[in-house]
């Protein structure tokens, strides 16, 4: 639920990376941090175990500017991919403006996509939320690995709904601020 | 749907919270949602980075009301972090924010819970009030957010991201 108070002029919108664990939601953040001008960005606060896994997300606040008087930012997070940490990933949706779902293109991962995906719906569901609410981009990161599901088969078995896709390789930072201003942009059509 | 604070609310809430640093000589006090955006903050917080604060605030306070719902608890609406020197005391407002006091020992934990109680029950009927207002939308200030601002923030996504 996007914040906007008129007294301050301050608009804040939430947007969370979603995905199985090791797709790439973390290195997106951090190449966004490493990118972004100073005065655009916050501090990055990653909360991850001593293995560099997301134990309960990585926060990053990045600044649009001024918009027709309104200080406007977005506030970045990850989810821990890991299964078994679903009852952090729930938490961070909560309030959740726009979702960014990594997935991982190895073929190996498929299955871990699909599964991630369904908990996506599951955990957006206790909040009362649905695709029609909240909009979401996929992202097909990992595309510079050689075992790799081709775009199409993705395709048809993440995004039945065809909603816009973007293939990355976030290490390189290939596709990474394409994904995100595509989110942003959905974000900020659909505030009300 | 936003949660959107009107002027006159945001200077309710402001004055009511400046009214309890005052009054517990706390070093600040900050109100954020429960999605993690700071509203309003008062006192010293040149030392704070308050966004990340309120990212993390609104992060412990979710962690810990799963946890008391684990040990058969609705919710934990209170939250008291100890330091050596200074202590952080947590309070959910209206189900909907959560009030955080940053204080050191020129204060005491007394003094500071019983101070909150008071501005508590006061944000409680302010914030209720917030959430009738974006119910029923019939407030005069929702303006701004036309097409004219949608196209000029895309504008300005696409120079930032570019
Ligand atoms: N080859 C390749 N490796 C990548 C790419 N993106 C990320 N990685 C690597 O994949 C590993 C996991 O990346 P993270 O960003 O930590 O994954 P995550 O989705 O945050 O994982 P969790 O925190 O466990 O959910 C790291 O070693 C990254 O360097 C990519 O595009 N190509
Ligand atoms: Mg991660």
């Amino acid at each position: 639920m996007s914040l906007i108070n008129y007294a301050s002029r301050e608009i804040s919108c939430k947007i969370v990376y979603y995905g199985p664990g090791l797709g790439g939601k973390t290195t997106n953040i951090k190449y966004i941090y490493s990118k972004i001008s100073p005065n655009a960005k916050g501090n990055l606060i990653s909360l991850a175990t001593e293995l560099d896994r997301t134990l309960f997300f990585d926060f990053l606040p990045v600044n649009l500017g001024n918009i027709r008087g309104f200080k406007t930012r977005f506030h970045l997070y990850t989810v821990p991919g890991q299964v078994y940490y679903n009852a952090s990933r729930k938490l961070i949706l909560k309030g959740v403006d726009g979702i960014i779902f990594v997935a991982d293109s190895q073929v190996e991962r498929l299955e871990d996509n699909i599964d991630s995906l369904q908990n996506m719906l599951e955990n957006l569901q206790e909040y009362n939320l649905n695709l029609a609410s909240v909009p979401l981009v996929l992202q097909y990161n990992k595309r510079d690995l050689p075992n790799i599901s081709t775009v199409d088969e993705l395709e048809n078995i993440l995004n039945p709904q065809k909603l816009s896709s973007f293939e990355a390789v976030a290490v390189q930072g290939i596709g990474v601020f394409e994904t995100l201003k595509a989110i942003s942009k959905l974000v900020i059509r659909n505030l009300s | 749907m936003s949660f959107q604070i009107f002027e006159n609310d945001f200077w309710s809430i402001n004055e009511t919270i400046t009214k309890l640093l005052k009054m517990t000589n706390a070093i600040s006090v900050l109100l954020i949602d429960k999605a993690g955006q700071l509203i309003t903050s008062t006192g010293d917080i040149s030392q704070l980075d308050t966004t990340a604060f309120a990212s993390l605030s609104a992060a412990d306070f979710a962690a810990t009301n799963q946890l008391a719902k684990l040990v058969g608890e609705k919710n934990f609406n209170t939250l008291f972090h100890q330091g050596e020197n200074k202590n952080l005391y947590v309070q959910l407002i209206a189900d909907k924010v959560i009030l955080v006091v940053v204080f050191d020992s020129r204060t005491s934990l007394g003094l500071v819970r019983v101070r909150i109680k008071h501005a508590t029950d006061e944000l409680n009927a302010i914030i209720q009030d917030i959430m009738n207002k974006i119910k029923t939308n019939k407030d005069e200030n929702v303006v701004g957010l036309d097409t004219d601002f949608k196209k000029q923030a895309e504008s300005e996504l696409d120079e930032l991201f570019k």
